[in-house]
């Protein structure tokens, strides 16, 4: 007869004071209502929000993004009682998710307003600017376990170097955020001047996954189906890590640091098998690198734990968090989204106590520094 | 095993769910069409909360284009990452014998024959009139 896994809790899966306090590298904030924005968004661009809203690059006519797979993305208990979307109420993110799990550190990830997809940069850089605001405003302030991101958009580069300036003066952000889908690949020059600042600023640039660039998030195409496309979330970062080290990124900027958010990690030793044995072949092309792609990956890169993968065998996803490194995966739960990763019940394999402490706090800590 | 009295069968509607206590077990028990179905109030994935779940239909495709819905509001999805299970037994959809939910037998009972029997002890008020929803546990 096979196992059937019908577990009951048992008492260690409770949150006690003695257990690990977190650090989660994701958690989504969201706006009540774009209200939440007027104190943050000159007038000028609220009139434009009413009367044109986002302009996009999506290639079909009414796919809206939402909802994929369930309303917001979200998990279906994540609606506060008190109304508005999932991860609106700071008193219910408190009582639902910080509190129980023991999070120390919850790192703001916003996706509103497809904060990274504006085709018009000024807008753009508008909501960037008042959603970092509202970060602060809203959630680091009200609550000091939350930490806030820059966002900007890289395309409109002076944009985002003025915004990473003033964020910065203000000194209260814990990374620099761009997107995986903007006009080019992230390892190009002309984003380079925002990889020095942040190398200058000592913060690390978070990318997290998602958003709509006019790019196809496969190299075959655009995907029929949302299943298609929540796959695609590996595909499109595990080029944007080639594009990363093999235009030298890390090797212009040594000090560096990239934090991939919500691409799991499963993907990333064949990834970078395949760069390190392609490098061999092809060194000529790029003689500006100056070790392996791997090196490069093991230094400068750290990627969050979630969505897990989970193989029928427990052995080999142990396996892939030895090759990937103990040292490389940073914890992170997507609260409050549908693929939402438990702490206590998410890594289905046996970690020491010594290992979970690293996932699940002193990396984290060590790339944001606190 | 044990009966419990867990609610009036009015307490709970149609499509409609209710969390009980029983034997210090979190029980959830969801009323679908006219049937009764408990379950232990937590996916065998991560621990979702069940009483959150979609009460959803079965759905089959023979070949791609051709969608058929079957056992209306049956079937449960998770809240979290929308793992399916079949409320009558807490099998789940995609690999049965493994995954499961664990659940109880159910039984609806007149009030009037629960009070002949020696479940009037319990401290839930049963009236003659009523139905009431038992779980085994
Ligand atoms: S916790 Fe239920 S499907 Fe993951």
């Amino acid at each position: 007869m096979s196992e059937v896994i019908d577990r009951p809790l048992r008492e260690d899966d409770k949150p006690a004071a003695t257990r690990l306090r977190i650090v989660d590298c994701d958690v989504h904030p969201s706006l009540r209502s774009t209200d939440d924005l007027s104190e943050f968004l000159p007038k000028r661009w609220q009139q434009h929000l009413k009367e044109y809203g986002s302009h996009l690059r999506t290639p079909y006519l009414f796919t809206t993004p939402y909802p994929r797979s369930s309303p917001l993305i979200a998990r279906r208990d994540a609606w506060p009682p008190t109304g508005g979307p999932p991860g609106s109420d700071l008193a219910f993110m408190q009582k639902q998710h910080l509190d129980p799990l023991d999070v120390e550190f919850g790192i703001l990830q916003v996706l509103d307003l497809f904060i990274f997809s504006q085709q018009n940069l000024e807008f753009g850089a508008a909501i960037q600017r008042a959603i970092n605001d509202w970060q602060l405003a809203f959630w680091s302030h009200r609550d000091p376990r939350l930490k806030a991101s820059i966002l900007v958009g890289q395309d409109g580069v002076d944009l985002a170097i003025a915004e990473i300036e003033r964020c910065a003066k203000i000194g209260e952000y814990v990374q620099i955020n761009v997107s995986p889908r903007a006009n080019e690949p992230l390892g190009r020059r002309r984003y380079w001047p925002i990889y020095e600042r942040a190398q200058e600023l000592g913060l690390p640039l978070g990318i997290h996954v998602g958003g709509y660039g006019g790019h196809a998030p496969t190299g075959g195409g655009w995907p029929s189906y949302y299943v298609e496309e929540h796959q695609s979330n590996a595909h499109t970062i595990a080029a944007q890590l080639a594009s990363l080290v093999i235009e030298g990124v890390p090797e212009r900027f040594p000090k560096l640091k990239f934090v991939f958010i919500e691409g799991g990690f499963g993907w990333i030793p064949s990834a970078v098998w395949r760069m390190d044995q392609h490098f061999e072949r092809f060194r000529s092309e790029v003689p500006h690198l100056k070790r392996k792609p791997s090196e490069y990956v093991r230094e400068h890169f750290w990627f969050t734990t979630q969505p897990i993968d989970e193989p029928d065998e427990a052995r080999h996803l142990r396996s892939l968090i030895e090759w990937v490194g103990i040292d490389r995966l940073l914890f992170s739960s997507d609260y409050p989204h549908w693929d939402f990763d438990d702490p206590r019940f998410a890594f289905k394999t046996p970690l020491t106590d010594a290992e979970r402490k690293k996932i699940f706090s002193t990396n984290a800590r060590a790339v944001y520094k606190f | 095993m044990a009966r419990h009295i867990v609610a009036s069968t009015s307490e709970i509607p149609r499509g409609g769910n209710k969390v009980v206590d029983v034997a210090g077990r979190d029980i959830v028990v969801f009323h679908v069409n006219g049937e009764f179905f408990a379950l232990l109030n937590r996916c065998p994935h991560e621990g979702a909360p069940l009483e959150k779940a979609a009460c959803v239909a079965r759905l089959t495709s023979p070949e791609p284009g051709i969608y058929q819905r079957s056992r209306v509001g049956e079937m449960l999805r998770c809240p979290w990452h929308g793992w399916e299970f079949d409320m009558r037994n807490g099998q789940s959809w995609f690999d049965p014998k493994r995954v499961k939910i664990r659940s109880y037998p159910v039984a609806v009972e007149r009030g009037e024959e629960l009070q002949k029997g020696p479940y009037v002890a319990e401290t839930f008020p049963v009236h003659v009139e009523d139905s009431y929803v038992i779980v085994e546990v």
